[in-house]
């Protein structure tokens, strides 16, 4: 089989698992169903990493449509006091569904899977990853999961009351001992994110050997763009703890299933052993939801600033160190739970180490926009807009490691606040970032400034008013996961409404003059933005099928701007 | 993937082309890629013997000590042994085909198969004997305890799908900690029987953890066979050959992995009495 190497690689063309596709597009000539065969052949089962990042692209996107709609439900219930649309059940389900779609679906995989597949080979001037077929599997592991997270949904039942489609419930944490006791659909569920995290292992592990093994052999370590670098330390991350919350998942459904008794207090066990468990995963997760996006904000300010990286090697130590520290603070999420004073103590110590590297990261951009020269397209408005939540999102997080202030606003609105500010205000709007940072070189085509400012401008607006009030009203006292609340919240909580309204209206905005640019857009050049990464210098737009006609030269750094040492 | 690359646009330089093969035959990465894999599969286990080492040193340990002497030692030690054989005659498979000889490969590839199933099959017998022994994890107990053993297999399906036994009602057969039960929920009688699986707690958590541990083991141990039963296909194809052995020495790498985790089970369990 041949293939044509400069076509862009969404066009007729796949490296594909099996040689059937051309027997299939041979067929295709003068058969329209066959054509159709090889078309889909060309996409379900290629083994091309661009091909794998826009299938995870379509995928996270319609998850992350879905989430947004359950978020906009709990706004709508919490609009009034009371029961008003949702009964306090199916909330309790709404919640847990919101939060399992959007961290294990959409922030957790977001950037590595699209952004990751899709130019971790370009970056570093390599042909694919180093197992694609490998990748491929992945996908359909994620696929899997998701599958079955959906299924969850419907088929429970309670054997005890008798009722149909019980949903899973108890927050996307599964905490014991509610999940090891409750008779909604808790195994399924977490059996979805069991094969998820496995999902996310494959990748990770398919990203470590591809940057050791498949550099260009000019770009050493300390050469490499910071979104790989980004990449490496997630990637790390979920090699090594992602098994852990699948043992520890594994452990709940064997709990639910014969009573092992580890979990549940009654038998013997400790539920605050789950929760070490669990956190000795999610909190490095937390690590993996951001540490990519800082990766992707660290191009977008040096290209828009057209400035080199202020700091590299304190960029890439701080990646790192963030990586490494996010090991060691998980019981951070357990003050209250019920641990000795000592861990308690220890734990809000080491937590405050993580401010240091990401402050770090935060002066090195804010020093790389000093004296260039800025332009404020909207891949720069979405990463500086990072830099702003993300820091809110920091500043509040200091507050919530502190002991003594943690005991007051634990298990408050002020903590959904604040992890929103984070998780969304970072991990989320750094996969915006970089959808609009690299939607020219995915699709070969420019999208409409104007409705891209408008659209951010209306989220940005819309997501301070949302996460704001909630900090607000956690600090006056509101608990989070109640479907119902004091009549006195509900000024603020109508405000946060108001704010998701906006915010939605602005998100709205963005993805549909995204996507109707990739029809009406004008041709994008090979590099729009002067970018020096060797996705914009050395790689045709839309990409070729192999990602470069020939070998990439590589005879500058990732950020030697003009005007800079070169 | 065929690895002829066709350019239909002449300005492109053939020999400058980016191979498609490239990252297929790179040994180093494959492995590389293997050693990452079983790193996973450490810390997968890595959570359990945590869970395990919490219990088993903390206000348990005594009871971990009694519940270990209901093992047998005997069988236990047969099978680190059979495992300790595979791993060797793996060792012996993958020099076999590297120094050329297909014959001894495939040969020491099959006897690992037969020992990996030996293994299997006294796991087989080590389980059963437990069942009749009534040692069971805590929920399946419970139910023995009402239905009786003869119609555990039904009450355990019909608990699912059609009796009002739910988790709920589960959790009102729950051992104190003296090992009696807790009475709320059930039936006087009911309650008497279940008293006569005896555990405390530590006992509970002692068989929970053994049965998981082992049975996941276990579970590890028949995908080793699935990769060996493939890996003989390969030699005998050709596909695995003394220049291209890369594949039968990942598999290797992951049957010793196979064989250290139990290496450390087999004293974690049966040897702390």
């Amino acid at each position: 089989m041949s293939y044509a190497v400069n076509k862009p690689y969404y066009e007729d063309q796949a490296v594909v698992l099996a040689d059937l596709y051309a027997t299939m597009a041979e067929m295709g000539k003068t058969n329209p169903f066959f054509k159709f065969l090889a078309w889909l052949h060309s996409w379900v089962l290629s083994t091309d990493h661009k091909r794998i990042g826009i299938l995870y692209l379509i995928a996270m996107f319609s998850f992350f449509a879905i989430g947004v709609s359950l978020g906009l439900t709990i706004r709508l219930e919490l609009f009034w006091p009371g029961q008003d649309f949702i009964s306090a059940t199916t909330y309790n389900s709404v919640f847990t569904l919101h939060g399992v779609i959007m961290i294990f679906l959409f922030v957790i995989p977001g950037i590595p899977a699209i952004f990751g597949n899709f130019f971790l080979p370009i970056h570093i001037g390599a042909a694919d990853v180093q197992f694609p077929r490998l990748n491929l599997l992945s996908w359909y592991m994620f696929m899997g999961g998701a599958l079955i997270a959906a299924l969850s949904l419907f088929v429970g039942y309670d054997a005890s009351s008798g009722v149909h489609w019980v949903a899973p419930d108890g927050g996307w944490t599964f905490y014991a001992p509610y999940s090891t006791t409750a008779n909604s659909n808790v195994s399924l569920a977490v059996f979805a994110a069991f094969i998820l995290g496995f999902s996310s292992i494959f990748t990770g592990l398919n990203f470590v050997s591809t940057i050791h093994r498949m550099r260009h052999p000019k770009q050493k370590w300390m050469d490499m763009p910071l979104f790989v670098w980004g990449l490496y330390g997630t990637a790390w991350i979920q090699v090594l703890a992602t098994p852990v919350i699948g043992i520890t998942l594994a452990l709940l459904i064997m709990e639910r299933a014969f009573g092992i008794g580890i979990f549940d207090a009654a038998l013997g066990g400790d539920p605050v052993l789950y929760q070490h468990m669990f956190w000795i995963y999610s909190h490095p997760a937390v690590y993996v939801m951001v540490i990519p996006g800082m990766g992707v904000v660290s191009e977008i300010i040096a290209t828009f600033s057209q400035r080199t990286i202020f700091g590299y090697t304190s960029m890439v130590l701080s990646m790192i160190g963030i990586a490494f520290v996010g090991y060691f603070v998980w019981a951070h999420h357990m003050f209250t739970s019920g641990m000795s004073e000592a861990s308690v103590a220890i734990f809000s110590f080491i937590t405050f180490f993580v401010a240091v590297p990401t402050a770090v990261k935060v002066f090195n951009w804010l020093a790389t926009l000093y004296k260039g020269s800025i332009q404020l397209d909207p891949p720069m408005i979405w990463g500086l807009s990072f830099v702003f939540l993300f820091s809110i999102g920091g500043f509040t997080g200091l507050a919530l490691g502190m002991v003594s202030t943690d005991l007051h606003v634990h298990d408050t609105y002020y903590v959904v606040g604040h992890f929103h500010y984070t998780m969304f205000g970072g991990g989320g709007v750094a996969v915006f970032a970089a959808l609009h940072y690299w939607y020219p070189k995915m699709f070969g085509k420019m999208y409409n400034f104007t409705a891209a400012y408008i659209g951010w401008a209306l989220f940005f607006v819309g997501f301070n008013v949302l996460y704001g009030s909630m900090l607000v009203v956690g600090l006056q006292g509101m608990p989070r996961r109640y479907h119902d609340y004091l009549p006195e919240f509900q000024g603020l909580h109508q405000v946060g409404s108001y704010g998701s309204f906006i915010m939605i209206t602005g998100l709205l905005i963005v993805f549909g003059n995204l996507f109707i640019s990739l029809f009406t857009g004008k041709k994008a050049p090979q590099n729009p933005w002067g970018g020096k990464t060797l996705e914009w210098t050395e790689c045709p737009t839309p990409p070729v099928l192999i990602n470069f006609y020939k070998k990439p030269k590589l005879d500058h750094g990732p950020y030697d701007y003009p005007g800079e040492w070169v | 993937m065929s690895a002829t690359v066709e350019a239909q646009d002449t300005q492109v330089n053939q020999e400058e082309l980016f191979h498609f093969d490239h990252h297929h035959t790179d040994y180093e990465g494959g492995k590389f890629g293997m050693w990452l894999f079983l790193f996973t599969e450490l810390v997968l286990f890595g959570g359990m013997f945590l869970a395990l080492f919490v219990y088993g040193t903390g206000e348990y340990a005594a009871d971990f000590h009694a519940a270990g002497k209901s093992l047998n030692l005997f069988k236990g030690a047969g099978n680190t042994l059979v495992l300790l054989t595979s791993s060797l005659t793996m060792v012996y498979a993958i020099t076999a085909l590297q120094k050329g000889s297909k014959f001894w490969a495939l040969t020491h590839i099959a006897i690992t198969v037969l020992l990996a199933l030996t293994f299997m099959v006294v796991k087989y017998f080590e389980w059963t004997a437990k069942f009749e022994h009534h040692l069971f994890p805590a929920k399946i107990a419970a139910l023995e305890s009402i239905y009786g053993p003869s119609d555990l297999k039904k009450a355990y399906t019909t608990e699912y799908k059609e009796s009002g036994l739910s988790i709920a009602a589960f959790n009102a057969i729950k051992v104190d900690s003296n090992g009696n039960p807790a009475p709320a929920g059930i039936s006087a009688e009911e309650a008497k029987e279940y008293t006569h699986t005896r555990y405390t707690r530590g006992q509970v958590i002692f068989y929970g953890m053994y049965f998981t541990m082992t049975g996941l083991h276990g579970f590890h141990v028949l995908i080793g066979v699935v990769l060996l039963l493939w890996m003989f296909w390969c030699v005998l194809k050709n596909t695995v050959t003394a220049e291209n052995f890369g594949w039968l020495e990942n598999v290797g790498l992951y049957w010793h992995l196979v064989d250290l985790i139990w290496i450390y089970l087999f004293p974690l369990f049966y040897l702390v009495a």
